[in-house]
């Protein structure tokens, strides 16, 4: 079961990446959560300064935009 | 490569094809008001959203290269002065949208980067952006542009030095002091696939947002280009009127707007014979000091902060104003 976080404190492009995030999820088949990240502290921790930003398995893959649903795709399909 | 080019074949046409259009094909007679409004807009509509889709592309590829956290770590060595010069012009570069001025505020903070410093970033980023910058350069010319430009930095460096002096650190609220910020991430270097796909997806993004607040802005600026007689409003808006620059920034303050449902009013404005620092305070008041990011601010910020912010930068645009109208006059 893989764990994607999306970190942002609820601006619209963060809830898109949400999104992606889910319908490519929904997609690929894989076991995963999908977890909206809103609290600063909790954002702060990953060294992540501008949001949106979505998280694998703690690992912090995108930066500062919204990522494409092949990206996540992606992701997921790593190990 | 082949795209580029057709890009500068379509440019080049231009000229011929609103001529072509309004005349030849719709059959208007030449110097109408109808026909004079018709050729403006046929020809400026493409115009500026060809130079938008290449300068957003050209930006794009650019920031590719920049990111907040990189932006951080450049900063965070710096003293104050030329950390305001650097900040303010980074600002420009660095992609920054105002829904993330909290991390990125408690971020800067965290690495040790002055308040002052802090601020000439958040000042310039939103008030020096490139669609304004293209927009004036293409409807009023490359002088304009040069002088938004180096005014608008201008503004951010003095500002930001001005709230570094005053000692606000206190107004900073407590918790922001109280977060431990991670290991910041470093993001690994895009190939340049990945940065021609990043750069055309800022263009599907940016273009697609703001393609209709231009063409009704320059619907409008046709219309007054063709119908409305020159000098109607130096009246109120001249330079003769010394109180028409507070009043504009003022005005901007409430009103919230991006810069490409701005520019095509600050032309109507001009044409009607308002004059050009006047104008140019009002638009950058209103994409400068706007209530959402005060809102947004307001978080990391006590009120008192708010205050000098807003006060400061709208001092700083006055002063713009009025030079302009002078120097300019």
């Amino acid at each position: 079961m893989k764990l994607i976080q999306v970190l942002g404190p609820g601006c619209a492009k963060c809830t898109e990446a949400a999104r992606i995030a889910a319908e490519a999820v929904a997609e690929s088949g894989v076991e995963a959560k999908v977890e909206k990240v809103e609290d600063i502290q909790k954002i702060m921790e990953f060294g992540v300064f501008s949001t949106p930003a979505v998280v694998v398995d703690g690992k912090v893959k995108v930066v500062g935009r919204v990522p494409s649903k092949k990206d996540v795709a992606a992701w997921l399909a790593e190990a | 490569m082949a795209s580029l080019a057709a890009w500068f074949l379509v440019y080049g046409q231009l000229v011929p094809f609103s001529r072509w259009l309004t005349y030849d094909l719709l059959g208007l007679a030449r110097g109408s008001h109808l026909g004079d409004a018709v050729e403006f807009f046929a020809y400026d509509t493409p115009k500026v959203l060809l130079l938008l889709t290449l300068v957003v592309f050209g930006v794009g590829l650019l920031r590719s290269f920049v990111t907040v956290e990189w932006t951080r770590r450049v900063l965070a060595g710096k003293r104050e002065s030329v950390g305001n010069v650097l900040a303010a012009l980074l600002g420009v570069v660095t992609p920054f949208c105002s829904c993330s001025a909290v991390p990125l505020f408690i971020g800067f903070v965290t690495a040790g980067i002055p308040l002052g410093v802090t601020f000439s970033f958040l000042i310039a980023a939103p008030m020096v952006n490139e669609i304004a910058l293209i927009l004036l350069y293409g409807l009023l010319g490359w002088k304009v542009a040069a002088l938004y430009f180096v005014t608008g930095i201008a503004v951010a460096v003095v500002a930001g030095f001005v709230i570094g002096r005053l000692r606000m650190e206190r107004h900073v609220e407590d918790w922001v002091l109280k977060i431990r910020a991670g290991e910041a991430h470093v993001a690994e270097a895009m190939s340049w696939k990945g940065r021609v796909r990043y750069a055309l997806e800022s263009v599907r993004d940016i273009v697609g947002r703001v393609w209709k607040f231009m063409v009704v802005g320059i619907a409008v600026g046709a219309g007054i280009h063709g119908w409305v007689p020159e000098g109607q409003l130096a009246g109120i808006m001249g330079s003769e009127a010394w109180w028409s620059v507070p009043l504009s920034v003022l005005i901007g303050i409430p009103m919230y707007s991006n810069a490409a449902g701005v520019i095509p009013v600050v032309e109507a404005l001009l044409a009607k014979g308002a004059a050009l620092g006047t104008v140019l305070a009002f638009m950058m008041s209103v994409i400068a000091l706007s209530l959402p990011e005060m809102v947004i601010l307001r978080k990391v910020l006590r009120p008192r902060l708010i205050a000098v912010f807003i006060g400061v930068v709208g001092a700083g645009i006055l002063l713009v104003g009025w030079l302009f109208n002078v120097v300019v006059a």
